[in-house]
């Protein structure tokens, strides 16, 4: 058998527990078959998960690094493989590889700065991890604003936490808001691009992206309204992977491939892309 | 440089055949293939097989990963083996230097063992180009089909063949069989080389030039109106990724045979519309993109990411393959402004 490990050959992981979100995103929590964390990662980085027989895809680690004892995936449910995670137990077995990707340059690029995540649905998946982990090194960043924007309060992926955790903590400011009124709710309602640009936010942030397309489209025309440059503005990338690894071709764009190359890109970055993203 | 008699030819085949395992490209009902050496099988003397050598290092299908699930519990099953010192024989120069594109993937880190392995155990033996034909543009990327990119390179000429090593591989493997063989000046093999290159200029794609394309044209090419028209028949059927030597895109695929998971890959094409589609959408909505994405890879992204190496080495495959008649020379053509080349 050849001495190098392969990176298509994946490791066991086992499903301890699993969280329902919102009606169609769970969260699932991952450990090795010792009860261990599978790999270090960095925030922003993704990992393939699969079940033999029904296939693998490519999700972002929504736990921060800064969690020593698990991984955690949000998955919405939207395909093949995604029907079969949500439709299983805890204690399944499944299997994971990676890390892959760039991640966000989190003690470089970030270090100092004020923060602005901005996401929607399912796009605060990629982000808690960054999120998570500047709240961890708060001392490293300075404020943080937090938007997300879903179609209704019961599509807010983490609620509890962002209540509970994010939103007392000193030094960060969260702002929710759901796409049409909603008995109940007493926040904001309209679309995060329109709310990104209410909120008026000062210029000197380092703002995070992610979410559907038409969200990342206007919100970033709101921002460069704003008066931000592209060159404070980051988003993470989805394409179809197989590999992971920057050979099966099908995440090419350009000279580069986004599991390899990104996920994560400044927007003055992907001017230089064609857009097929 | 050693040579033999080519009427000695099949002992020296039987000879490396008795060694270790020997693939040529032989003649069968439907163009030439690569197979494993027996003794009284003959080389083909067609210019190309049908498939390039790409298939022996990167194989159509094979299995990557088993495994074995029960209730809760998976089992995997690493199903690799260190394979033994082979040869292939008769690669065409182009095609061996295909090769050279495809290490820059797999060999690039996380490196793909499935590929190394036989990169590592594969002895590449080159025939110089002798009849060059029609569809031939490698001088267009560079090569030489008279020293061709290899572990021996082989010469035919005045009823001789001769072997010239090019690697420690490649001495090896000519060293064992100098009880075949026997020593030779290098003139014979000097004037096959400049034969060889007189009939490559004189070739009706001799002009060609890739000049145009390369890093950093992507916004000159990207949005150019020609993509319309020449994607404008393209049937999308993938003819020319499954018989092209560079392209390497890939699908991986789960198969439960009831008894467990295999987990294989297999080739994928650029110009297939599953090839991009994800629940969140599809980038490449129309056959005009996934047309662009194919050439604009080989051409001006590929190069781009490895140092200016096209991903495209003019065997002229795609030229006698796609039932449309489009190809990657008129897209340069008509990109890259030679219509007259």
């Amino acid at each position: 058998m050849p001495e190098i490990k392969d990176p298509l050959i994946p490791a066991i992981g086992v499903v301890t527990d699993i969280r329902r979100d919102t009606p169609d995103v769970k969260t699932f929590r991952v450990v090795t078959p010792d009860g261990v964390k599978p790999f270090i990662h960095k925030p922003g980085q993704c990992a393939m998960l699969s079940i033999p027989g029904i296939g693998e895809a490519m999700f972002s680690i929504t736990s921060s690094p800064t969690n020593e004892d698990f991984m955690e995936f949000s998955i919405k449910k939207c395909g093949c493989v995604t029907d079969w995670l949500h439709s299983m137990e805890p204690g399944q077995q499944i299997t994971i590889r990676g890390p892959y990707g760039n991640g966000f340059p989190v003690d470089t690029e970030f270090a100092g700065k004020d923060m602005l995540f901005i996401a929607g649905g399912i796009g605060l998946a990629p982000l808690r991890s960054v999120i998570n982990y500047c709240r961890h090194y708060r001392d490293r960043y300075g404020k943080i604003d937090i938007v997300y924007g879903s179609r209704s309060k019961d599509d807010l992926v983490d609620y509890q936490e962002i209540i509970d955790e994010w939103a007392t903590d000193s030094g960060v400011d969260v702002h929710l808001t759901i796409d049409r009124e909603q008995e109940g709710w007493d926040g904001h309602v309209g679309f995060v691009p329109s709310y990104v640009k209410e909120l008026n936010f000062a210029t000197n942030k380092t703002a995070i992206l992610c979410g559907p397309p038409i969200m990342i489209k206007f919100t970033l025309a709101g921002l460069i309204e704003l008066g931000f440059s592209k060159e404070q503005i980051y988003t993470t990338l989805e394409m179809r992977m197989k590999c992971g690894v920057g050979k099966c071709g099908r995440c090419n764009v350009g000279s580069k491939y986004i599991c390899k190359d990104g996920p994560v890109f400044r927007f003055d970055q992907l001017d230089e892309l064609p857009d097929e993203y | 440089m050693r040579k033999l008699s080519l009427e000695r030819l099949d002992a020296l085949l039987s000879s490396i055949s008795e060694k270790m395992p020997l693939y040529l490209p032989v003649d069968t009902d439907g163009g030439a293939h690569f197979v494993r050496f027996q003794s009284g099988l003959k080389p083909s003397e067609k210019l190309l097989p049908s498939k390039s050598a790409k298939d022996i290092f990167f194989p159509q299908s094979e299995e990557l990963v088993n495994f074995k699930v029960d209730g809760k519990k998976i089992e995997i099953i690493d199903i690799r083996k260190e394979c033994e010192d082979f040869v292939v024989w008769g690669v065409t120069p182009c095609d061996a230097k295909a090769l050279r594109v495809l290490d820059n993937v797999f060999l690039a880190e996380p490196i793909d063992s499935f590929y190394k392995n036989r990169r590592d155990h594969g002895i590449i033996v080159s025939l110089a180009c002798a009849r060059p034909s029609e569809t031939c543009f490698c001088q267009t990327f560079g090569i030489d089909a008279a020293d061709p990119d290899c572990d021996v390179a082989i010469y035919k000429a005045d009823g001789y063949l001769y072997l010239s090593p090019k690697t420690d591989k490649g001495e090896k493997l000519v060293a064992s069989l100098a009880d075949l063989t026997e020593d030779t000046d290098e003139k014979p093999v000097e004037d096959a080389k400049n034969t060889i290159r007189e009939r490559l200029a004189k070739l009706p794609l001799a002009n060609l030039k890739a000049d145009a394309f390369g890093a950093g044209k992507t916004s000159k090419f990207f949005d150019a109106p020609e993509w319309s028209e020449l994607s404008e028949s393209c049937l999308g059927c993938g003819s020319c990724t499954f018989h092209c030597p560079t392209c390497q895109c890939y699908d991986i695929k789960d198969i439960d045979t009831g008894h467990g998971v295999i987990r294989q890959r297999c080739w994928d094409s650029c110009m297939y519309s599953e090839f991009t589609k994800m629940s969140a959408g599809q980038p490449r909505l129309t056959q005009k993109e996934r047309f662009r994405q194919r050439f604009m890879h080989k051409l001006v992204y590929y190069p781009e990411r490895y140092n200016g190496l096209y991903s495209c080495v003019g065997c002229g495959r795609c030229l006698r393959v796609c039932p449309i008649g489009m190809n990657i020379v008129k897209v340069m053509k008509k990109l890259g402004g030679n219509e007259n080349a």
